[in-house]
């Protein structure tokens, strides 16, 4: 019974191992045996990324001692799929995931996975609750739960009846075309399925060091003495480094240079997660433990917990211009006048919390120093090239000594814009000429990046008694934290879309983006128009009740359309899809609920358990593509044929699970008249791909979509212009197919098409800068933003009235995307944008107390399962934009939008019980209840 | 700077006791692991010298029925209670709770003893064993002693265990007889930690229409896992009605103390629901009972 050698049975292979005191299974497969398909997303029990079949149950490795695998056969996502003639045969359920769209930034999937192979071993025929039941704890933040239960039922039916695996049935587009439109697979989602994909921390170099960062823990203090020399004295320890060691600039930021790289002796400590000191070790408990070493004391200061204390006058300024990091204005017409206008005005304040975007791989930045003096970061990064330029401002480099090469990433979300690691990263790697790998646990995830702004909004609405909306104001406080990240772009967008997609004469709107001693907030799916829509949807239904009206044909006749000016005096010249999208919830709703108008949002209580009461809800939103606000929204791409026929298209655009790989893949293909498979996608790399700017607003299928497209044109144009001379044909008489280019009767095939471009001394490749229309700043009037999406939903929720305890059953979700060029994955951005406004209105919750983080745990800080997965419908509505890339305009945020709202105001339909905080409090809703029945 | 030093796989309960005494200090025992490991890795207990599986021992895995008493080993992870035809058969209450903890993958690995060593207030596992009127033997170097439920608890997260030298080794149930029946359910959150607000098990007999004898446990409701013996006492002789259930719910509400905790649910909160999960175990537990 002593420790003795570890023997276990791997996907079929007998290992023998001495054991490594305090090893989980987890890290025995991963760094050991190398089978880095099995992921750690939380370290703690709780995601089920980790999830390994032992002796036939999924048990979570990450937790598991690996001693005590000993005698057992496990099972990883590598074992699944089988060698058939030296070729891989996909298991089933890996084939059904493919095919489906289950699969987005995949980092869960291997969890997925596993858990849903060892259901299969138990039953070959589950039912949908058997699959929930079991997925219970295996959570995907992409949020592709509905696909993924039909991906299930479809392996499972495949495994009975032998039969492939069904197709995936999912709204159709309405280009006609041979690519663009089709259902098409990711380019990655193989070797997501097989455990083959490789995310950063499956990365390992020769002599590669680790590193920990010590980091403040007090929220606001200036640092009165620093000791490193504990942590340096640790035996394994390499280097420790302060403020003193940056060799370059001291801040770092993405728009504004105000956040330390680590804090010095004298200077101010903003928020618990600020860095004071970075080690590198030989190993990863070594490095931690050398951080713990470090010794700070601090001069305690005042805490700012939210954004109105730090308004007030008497409050310490954090940064040297104050608190107020921007006074967003928004002005058109004259509210005075127009609430003196009109017939009814209603004021309410909202709140809405901070939110984690719980991405569910964790930060990790690998920096590789090169013998020739550059220096190489491996990350999963949303703007790269910004992380080049603020990783060599640090090393007081050139850009171009950088090099950042992007890897997958399991998931953004808007959480991965700012720096994590890369230049603690760099800046150790620097100094110690080897490889340094700096991964944030989940604990230091939460407390570190930048979250959702936390905002207080105030609405005051005016109408005339036919409902038409004459004035608003709107009053915005949004909490900023400790540094600007993109803090005033996201409060700007709150500002700009505070009075929703709607007609109004009269707006004025401010807001007040302000630093507390909260940590940082800054980009997140929804850029600050899920927090004021909430509010205005809110007042939108209070005015609906107050009125009498049909709440839907309230929005209806306010709806944006084309001729109308937005709050920001943009006209709406084109693509105003808001009005299709009302009109076809409304439809949909009526159809699938059998419910007759007047019953639509009534409460109904559900027969036979008087208790559950059951009501809709409705809301609408609008959401801005691009950059905007006069901002030269540009990307690249570069596109080049190869002898063997195949393409690349290369950009450095982030591809975060979101899918603008297939994008890139499919608008090349349909240029070629290929099949999407020829054409191979790289993106993220800045010495290898030319700039795609950030991955953030919306923009990427736009701008870079339409980069890719033009550069791929730009290509066939060269191609079609040295056929021409070569073969004397006119330019217009060519033309291209799978077989190659036609041409006076001869059928050129792509690869030899290659060879004779560089025989005629053309490069075969083309590289083309998109510069998106020009937009203009807000308070310039004129077109702010290059589009608008556009949304409707109705949320079906059902009340425990004696509990207060709220589920969601239906949300039908119509988006105006413009054109659906992947249907697939538009369909897997719905569903998830879905339920991650299911998990804002009733789950998420980014708590703070005096400047401490109490959800600093992924076991506090709860997100969406497949048990808080209502029903999607999703209707696709096309209403296209001029420029965007065959009428495309940005998808991925508008659909969490308007869930909360819409769930909120079922709520409030069920119940009577009106909700101005998020998220939903049960407990709150049943007192509110009670106390509105009559005494006894 | 490990977790542990020395991981001893133990294959009786015998060997596991005597290496957990001769173990240098910090040592413990691990079963399912699933709240210990997590500790370690989170700095909430220190790093141990030996850890001492009790995951290979036969007799702490076994599911059996000895004489008149059901025998559930306390290292059987709460999966397999829930599949057990026999516990489905004879402890319902056992079955519901276990089939609420945690997710699929923690109910693979964690055990009923552990749910019980931790000694929470309001451990699902814990909760559904009080109402069955639970036993439960334990191991040390000295030999074996069997203790009620009830008397291993003293007070929050506080067991009269010796962790040095006790382990559990399983939990007897009385065999349920004809006319008996039990019941569980509890409440969440939906939001942040996952600790039932509150959660409640009913055992009763039924006889000729009548509440013969009854259980019911409640947590949290005080320091330790609560049994409401006068609410008990008030079901005895009648049969289970609105008047009943009335009666019932405000013996309750005198008898148990609830509080409030942060976060997760106010007295008052609790005060109302405890009232909505009594009835309906006992609606539950009285209609099985028939």
């Amino acid at each position: 019974m002593t420790n003795n050698p570890i023997s276990l049975n791997v996907n079929g292979i007998d290992y023998q191992l001495d054991p490594i005191p305090g090893e989980t299974l987890a890290d025995l497969l991963r760094k050991r045996l190398k089978l880095t398909g099995t992921k750690i997303g939380c370290n703690e029990a709780e995601c089920g990324a980790c999830t390994v079949i032992l002796d036939g149950d999924p048990v979570l490795s990450c937790s598991y001692p690996a001693e005590r695998a000993n005698g057992k056969h496990i099972t990883t996502i590598e074992g699944l799929a089988k060698k058939v003639n030296d070729e891989a045969k996909l298991h089933p359920l890996q084939e059904a995931f493919v095919k489906h769209g289950a699969v987005q930034c995949g980092f869960c999937i291997p969890g997925q996975i596993m858990t849903s192979y060892a259901l299969l071993q138990r039953t070959n025929q589950p039912t949908p609750a058997e699959i929930r039941h079991a997925l219970k704890d295996t959570l995907c933040r992409c949020a592709g739960y509905p696909t993924i239960e039909n991906a299930i039922l479809s392996a499972a039916k495949s495994l009975q009846t032998g039969e492939p695996v069904s197709e995936p049935q999912v709204p159709p587009s309405s280009v006609d075309s041979q690519v663009i439109g089709k259902i098409q697979i990711r380019p990655d989602a193989i070797e997501k399925v097989t455990g083959e994909a490789i995310y950063t921390d499956d990365l390992t170099f020769d002599g590669m060091l680790f590193a920990a960062v010590h980091r403040a823990g007090v929220p606001s203090a200036f640092v009165k003495t620093l000791n490193v020399d504990k942590a340096r004295q640790l035996p394994g320890v390499v280097s420790v480094l302060t403020w003193q060691d940056i060799p370059g600039e001291h801040n770092h930021g993405l728009v504004i240079y105000d956040w330390p790289v680590m804090v010095g002796v004298g200077e101010r400590v903003r928020y618990v997660g600020d860095a004071i000191a970075i080690v590198a070790a030989e190993t990863q408990e070594i490095a931690r433990a050398a951080a713990d070493l470090v010794e700070v004391t601090y001069d305690l200061q005042p805490v700012i917990t939210n954004a109105v204390q730090a308004r007030q006058p008497e409050s310490q300024s954090l940064h040297a211009n104050g608190n107020l990091l921007k006074h967003i204005k928004v002005r058109k017409g004259n509210p005075v006048e127009g609430f003196a206008d009109s017939d009814i005005v209603l004021e309410h304040t909202f709140h809405t919390p901070s939110t984690d975007h719980l991405f569910i791989e964790p930060e990790c930045s690998v920096a590789v120093p090169l013998a020739d003096g550059r220096m190489e970061v491996y990350v999963g990064s949303q703007i790269p090239y910004q992380d080049r330029e603020q990783v060599a401002r640090a090393l007081g480099w050139p850009e171009e000594r950088v090099r950042i090469v992007g890897q997958l990433m399991g998931g953004g979300f808007g959480g991965k814009e700012d720096i994590a690691g890369q230049i603690h990263a760099a800046l150790l790697a620097n100094v110690t000429g080897r490889p340094v790998k700096l991964l944030f646990d989940r604990h230091e995830s939460l407390i570190v990046h930048p979250k959702r702004h936390a905002t207080q909004i105030n609405v005051k609405l005016g109408a005339k008694k036919d409902g038409t909306l004459v004035a608003a104001k709107t009053e915005l406080y949004g909490d900023t934290g400790a540094y600007a990240s993109l803090g005033e772009k996201v409060l700007t967008r709150a500002t700009t879309h505070s009075a929703g997609p709607y007609k109004i004469k009269h707006v004025h709107a401010d807001c007040y983006a302000m630093y507390t001693n909260n940590p940082p907030a800054g980009a997140f799916r929804g850029f600050g128009v899920l927090q004021s829509a909430f509010a205005f949807e809110t007042m939108m239904d209070m005015l609906a009740e107050k009125l009498d009206m049909d709440r839907v044909e309230l929005r209806r006749m306010n709806a944006l359309r084309v001729g109308d000016e937005t709050s920001t005096g943009q006209i709406m010249r084109e693509s105003a899809g808001l009005v299709e999208c009302i009109d076809k919830v409304e439809a949909e709703l009526l159809r699938s609920s059998g419910l007759s108008k007047t019953e639509l949002f009534k409460p109904r209580r559900v027969p036979g358990a008087e208790h559950l009461i059951r009501a809709w809800g409705f809301a609408s939103a609008f959401k801005n593509t691009g950059l905007g606000g006069g901002a030269d929204d540009t990307s690249g791409a570069e596109v080049e044929l190869y002898d063997d026929g195949s393409l690349q298209v290369r950009s450095a655009a982030a591809e975060l699970g979101q899918g603008l790989v297939t994008i890139m893949q499919m608008m090349v293909a349909e240029e070629f008249s290929l099949p999407s498979k020829r054409v191979r996608v790289l993106v993220m790399d800045t010495d290898l791909t030319p700039n795609g700017g950030p991955t953030t607003a919306s923009r990427q299928t736009y701008v870079t979509g339409n980069a890719s497209r033009l550069a791929a044109q730009t290509l066939r144009n060269a191609i079609t212009a040295v056929m021409a001379e070569k073969y004397d044909q006119a330019p217009e008489k060519i033309h291209f197919s799978e077989q190659g280019v036609h041409v006076n009767g001869h059928v050129i095939p792509l690869g030899q098409v290659a060879a004779e471009m560089r025989a005629a001394g053309h490069a075969p490749r083309a590289l083309y800068e998109y510069h998106a229309p020009a937009t203009k700043p807000l308070g310039q009037g004129g077109d702010m933003h290059v589009a608008f999406s556009f949304a409707s939903q109705a949320a079906e929720i059902e009340i425990n009235s004696l509990t207060g305890e709220v589920r969601v059953l239906r949300v039908i979700s119509a988006n105006d995307v413009g054109r659906a060029i992947n249907p697939l994955g538009l369909h897997g951005q719905v569903e998830g944008g879905v339920v991650m406004g299911v998990g804002h209105a009733l789950l998420e919750n980014f708590i703070t107390k005096d400047g401490y983080v109490v959800t600093d745990r992924m076991s506090r800080y709860r997100i969406p399962s497949i048990m808080h997965t209502p029903e999607i419908t999703s209707i696709v509505v096309e209403d296209p934009t001029k420029d965007g890339p065959y009428g495309a305009k940005g998808v991925g945020e508008i659909v969490c939008i308007p869930t909360p709202p819409a769930i909120t105001n079922a709520i409030y339909n069920a119940t009577g019980v009106r909700l101005d905080r998020l998220p939903v409090d049960q407990e709150q809703i049943l007192q509110a209840m009670r106390a509105m029945q009559p005494a006894g | 700077m490990s977790l542990w030093k020395e991981y001893l796989r133990p294959t009786t309960v015998q060997d596991a006791v005597l290496a957990l005494a001769s173990a240098p200090d910090p040592s413990c025992a691990i079963a399912g692991g699933t709240d210990l490991m997590l500790d370690l890795q989170q700095g909430h207990h220190p790093p141990v010298h030996t850890l001492v599986d009790l995951t290979n021992i036969p007799e702490m895995r076994i599911l059996e029925v000895r004489g008149d008493e059901l025998i559930i080993g306390a290292g059987l992870p709460h999966n397999q209670i829930v599949a057990s035809p026999l516990v489905q058969q004879n402890a319902q209450a056992l079955v519901e709770a276990c089939g609420l903890i945690g997710g699929p993958q923690v109910r693979n690995m964690a055990t009923l003893g552990g749910n019980v060593a931790h000694a929470l207030p309001a451990a699902d596992g814990t909760i559904g064993l009080m109402s069955l009127n639970a036993q439960a033997e334990i191991a040390s170097p000295d030999g074996r002693r069997r203790v009620p439920l009830r008397e291993i608890f003293v007070g929050p997260g506080k067991s009269s265990l010796d962790a040095k030298r006790e382990i559990l080794v399983s939990f007897a149930i009385p065999l349920r007889k004809e006319h008996q029946a039990s019941a569980f359910c509890r409440i969440m959150r939906a939001q942040g930690i996952a600790l039932p607000i509150l959660n409640l098990a009913v055992w009763l007999e039924r006889q000729n229409g009548l509440v013969t004898d009854a259980h019911v446990a409640v947590g949290p409701a005080g320091p330790v896992p609560f049994r409401a013996s006068q609410t008990e006492t008030c079901l005895l002789g009648k049969p289970i009605n609105d008047q009943t259930i009335s009666a019932a719910q405000e013996t309750l509400l005198a008898e148990a103390t609830f509080r409030t905790s942060p976060a997760r649910a106010t007295a008052e909160y609790r005060r109302q629901l405890v009232v909505v999960l009594l009835k309906n175990a006992l609606n539950t537990a009285w209609e099985r009972a028939a």
